[in-house]
């Protein structure tokens, strides 16, 4: 077995004991390899537990830049003793296995086609230091310094990022320091050479490195939002305490008192309502969850679709139904989130691909939830959320300024103009609003759930129900003007074929799409950015004999609210589906349209005769 | 029943310090059944607020679901209103509180609004300590969907077909003290005299101020058997003490008896006078006013009146630390942190 040779294009992946303090020396791993200006695109596998169960953090180096997961395994770094046999079984044929090699490995448990590197780990930390959590700490960042000799890691590279990690503690720099060489020296001088290698590159640019939930919460910051409500659950917890962190840093006053208010509520419904009291008064509100938040808050959401109140809504999404597995990914709240509450509804939702758009869409967000005057759902998931992923910086205009919508003060009023609280004046079915307390004698009106006229008056008749009810339909058209429009992407050549799909799926989609132009298979890819649908989705489909939709859900709901929303044929819609928790992969969908690309049932009908 | 509301009034009708009438409290006819509990208490609300020369739209009015809730549809017009959803009242007026310190919160709700589906978000509104005034109009009973059981039904009370209830009652004011309300009060929507001051009172209270109020449901829970019927309460009722609500410290006109008056000074200097009736009742004490409420409600009655207030409370906005310019007026210099700050922060990311 020839061992795999690669220069920047490899898979590591480190299979540790969660509460073991691996985390902190995994990510000077794949830091130190950004930092060299090669790219990489990092995942966490974490249980759904806080202590003593598998944890896994799979870096995938890409000079070509390929930020989704490629699958597959090519330097397997082992060191939990729980997980051995499928951490090894997972190693690519010719690949690498690196363990601590203090204690024997048990005869037989070992592939032939692998290449085995022992580092006594253990029996080096234990002759280096005497306290038990340090013998533990130091043993990470002691692998690194041996994966930083085998694969070429530049040490200054590292160093300096220590540096940074421990200013101002050197007492913690030192150790670090030291164990990193240890290691390195150790693996210099006892390991062979290997075939993977990583090459200075400059192929990062100025790209930061940020997971999604903390994008979305400084999105959420430079979006206005003042008032945050939600109640923890994985994997959303980190956006609400992400929010919490910016603003202490940038709103608050020299005297310590805060321009934001936070509550953690007792409940998914508690805050959801929380937010709604808040927008209706005028402040910008959200909350982030996940599908199980979703499904307690369909009420509320309800009554903010009919009564038209503003609400910013983050979806986490995790596999479900139900608890499912919370510490797995999915693209399943779609529909859920669509169409939320009973009655006739339809929300907007929003599809971020990666944390830059995360950061983009979250202060968009707000400006559409009061511009349309409805709750609007920032659809992400655990693989964007939770993971760091390399985009585009951070940018904004200085100039930009929150769009309030159409929001009826008192000089208006007493200027007299007409208030109809669901009076549409212009056309576009947004009616105006005012806030509470505006005006000593008008203005006012009853918000709530039931059915009114367009003065805001109670009413059981039917004329008006369905005025409203059609005026809600204009605004749902309004807004397809307003939200991120799709992104196409031509083939290289003239295709019958395309492809449609959102958020996660972006990066491998991207990789995919190469290789099966490789294979000789060329689709047009169009990026769905949010719902409702432009008519830009219908021209796409339309355009093409067979349209692939692929998602990350087991019912391909995208498609379903395509082919409802949009009138189209189901048969025109071909699903790829991946939905097993693990994020997809460009493996995984290129061998998949190419199966069906390949497949007679899709070769047009009409052919030239023979 | 009437369905048109009369805009005339007399030419000399009494205004208070804002110049307004008692009319421009109002808010639309009420479609309660006549005779309705509720009503009464709109009715003490109107003269509450009236009688403080608050100006009403400076008033939100939210409510959940029920024949109470409908409720902030009759008193100030002027101002805005929120019937949310059943039960949801709390998290929605305390969004909303959150986002505008500046205005006065009044939450009205039921007793199937707050002591069954509402009963967890009541509970934790209580413990924020959330600056407003929630009024539960207590009729025992669900009316809006014609006479079953609430939470609040006392054990043994006989539901109007016959049915007898078997499940123990909540106590919201119990809970509301066990909770940290710090302003906690039982009255009765037949009482006007003792219900205008107590609102009064909540109103001016800077802190969570809780009034269950007994409003007897004509329609469904006025029968013998009942425990929340007119004639019951009327018969029970127990009020501990009297209050009288100033804004500067006025000299005492009458002469009291030592002990007869308990004065509480508010933070923002009004005065609370309480005029006892009951000599072993502390409204200053937490711990002795539940052990006075278990003890009364083992001997019948129904113990009404100012049972607790601390004359210093702290509200959400404090526990916060939020800035006192309302959120909602904070503008775009305020709240984002420009494009400068973003490229430090994109600094740190690479």
């Amino acid at each position: 077995m020839q061992p795999l040779s690669a220069t920047n294009d490899f898979v590591v992946k480190f299979a540790n004991v969660n509460g073991s303090g691996s985390a902190s020396a995994n990510q000077l791993f794949a830091k130190a390899i950004l930092r060299m200006g090669i790219p990489i695109a990092s995942r966490n596998i974490f249980p759904s537990n806080i202590q003593g169960l598998p944890t896994w953090f799979e870096v995938r180096v890409s000079g070509a830049g390929h930020l989704g997961r490629r699958g597959g395994v090519d330097l397997a770094v082992a060191m939990n003793p729980q997980t051995w046999d499928r951490d090894v079984a997972e190693i690519e044929p010719g690949g690498y296995l690196l363990y601590d090699s203090t204690r024997p490995l048990p005869p037989g448990r070992l592939r032939q086609d692998i290449t085995v590197l022992g580092v006594p780990l253990t029996e080096l930390c234990n002759a280096a230091y005497t306290d038990a959590r340090e013998r533990q700490l130091f043993k990470n960042i002691m692998y690194v310094g041996a994966l930083a000799a085998l694969l070429g890691i530049e040490a200054e590279v590292v160093e300096r990022l220590l540096a940074e990690q421990y200013r101002g503690k050197e007492r913690l720099a030192a150790p670090n320091r030291a164990a990193f060489h240890m290691g390195r020296e150790w693996a210099a001088a006892n390991l062979p050479p290997i075939g993977l290698r990583l090459a200075r590159a400059d192929a990062v640019g100025e790209r930061i490195y940020v997971d999604g939930n903390t994008a979305a919460a400084l999105g959420a910051v430079y979006g206005g939002a003042t008032v945050c409500a939600w109640y923890p659950i994985t994997p959303s917890t980190s956006l609400a305490e992400a929010f919490e962190r910016f603003c202490r840093r940038f709103r608050t006053d020299p005297d310590g008192r805060k321009r934001y208010a936070i509550i953690q509520a007792e409940d998914e419904l508690a805050s959801i309502g929380i937010v709604i009291g808040a927008a209706w008064n005028g402040a910008r509100a959200f909350t982030a969850t996940s599908g199980p938040g979703i499904s307690l808050m369909q009420e509320f959401i309800g009554l903010a679709y009919f009564a038209e109140i503003p609400a910013v809504i983050f979806d986490v999404q995790r596999a479900g139904p139900s608890t499912g597995m919370p510490t797995r990914t999915q693209q399943g709240d779609i529909l859920a989130c669509a169409y939320a509450s009973h009655g006739d509804t339809k929300h907007v939702l929003l599809f971020p691909e990666d944390p830059r758009e995360c950061f983009d869409f979250a202060a968009t967000a707000f400006d559409l939830a009061d511009r349309l005057q409805t709750p609007v759902f920032v659809m992400l998931d655990l693989d964007i959320g939770m993971n760091d992923w390399l985009c585009a910086p951070f940018a904004w205009d200085d100039a930009r300024r929150m769009d309030r919508g159409k929001v009826m003060t008192a000089e208006m009023l007493e200027a007299g103009a007409t208030f109809g609280r669901y009076l549409d004046v212009d056309g576009d079915g947004i009616p105006y609003r005012t806030y509470p307390g505006t005006h000593p004698t008008r203005g006012a009106f009853f918000t709530r759930g039931t059915s009114r006229d367009r003065f805001a008056r109670y009413t059981e008749q039917g004329a008006a129900y369905v005025d409203n009810m059609q005026r809600l339909l204009r605004k749902f058209e309004t807004a397809k003007g307003l939200v991120p429009r799709p992104v196409e992407e031509q083939a290289a050549r003239a295709t019958p074929y395309g492809v449609i799909f959102y958020g996660s799926t972006a990066a491998p989609m991207r990789e995919a799409l190469a290789g099966l132009a490789a294979d000789g298979i060329h689709l047009d890819a169009l990026r769905i950015r949010a719902f409702p649908f432009h008519d830009d989705v219908a021209r796409f489909i339309a355009a093409h004999e067979t349209v692939f939709v692929v998602e990350q859900n087991r019912d391909a709901q995208l498609r379903t609210l395509i082919v409802t929303e949009c009138g189209i044929d189901p048969a025109r819609l071909v699903p790829i589906l991946h939905y097993d928790g693990t994020p997809i992969t460009a493996r995984f969908i290129r061998a998949a349209i190419g199966e069906k690309a390949a497949a007679p049932a899709l070769v047009p009908l009409r052919r030239t005769a023979p | 029943m009437s369905y048109l509301k009369p805009t005339l009034h007399h030419p000399r009708l009494p205004t208070n310090a804002l110049g307004l009438t008692r009319r421009d409290y109002e808010g639309s006819i009420s479609t309660l059944c006549a005779g309705c509990g509720h009503d009464s208490i709109s009715a003490a609300i109107i003269q509450a607020v009236w009688e403080l020369a608050i100006p009403p739209h400076r008033v939100a009015k939210l409510s959940g679901i029920g024949c109470s809730s409908k409720t902030p549809d009759y008193f100030l017009g002027t101002a805005h209103g929120f019937n949310s959803v059943h039960g949801r009242m709390p998290s929605v007026l305390t969004g909303a509180n959150l986002a505008n310190r500046e205005l006065i919160y009044l939450g009205v709700s039921g007793d199937g609004d707050s002591a069954s589906i509402g009963l967890g978000q009541f509970a934790h509104l209580m413990r924020r300590g959330v600056n407003m005034t929630y009024i539960v109009e207590n009729n025992g009973v669900y009316g809006l969907t014609k006479g079953q059981f609430s939470a609040t039904s006392d054990k043994g009370s006989k539901a109007k077909r016959g049915a007898i209830n078997t499940d123990e009652p909540i106590d919201l004011v119990a809970l509301a003290l066990e909770l940290g309300a710090t302003y906690v009060a039982r009255s009765f929507s037949g009482d006007k005299d003792q219900l205008v001051p107590l609102i009064k009172g909540a109103l001016t209270h800077p802190g969570v101020a809780f009034i269950d109020c007994i409003s007897p449901c004509v329609a469904f829970n006025n029968h013998p058997g009942s425990t929340k019927s007119y004639d019951y309460v009327r018969e029970h009722n127990e009020a501990v003490n009297r209050l009288d609500v100033f804004f500067d410290r006025a000299p005492l006109t009458a002469a009291y008896a030592p002990g007869e008056v308990v004065e509480v000074t508010q933070h923002d200097g009004s005065v609370l006078r309480l005029r006892k009736l009951h000599p072993d009742h502390d409204p200053t004490d937490r711990v002795a006013a539940l052990n006075y409420l278990a003890r009364h409600k083992a001997m019948g009655e129904i113990v009404t009146g100012l049972l607790y207030v601390d004359p210093h409370p702290e509200d959400l906005h404090a526990h916060l630390g939020t800035v006192a310019t309302p959120l909602n007026r904070l503008d775009d210099a305020a709240l984002c942190p420009g494009a400068a700050a973003l490229a430090a922060i994109n600094a740190a990311l690479r």
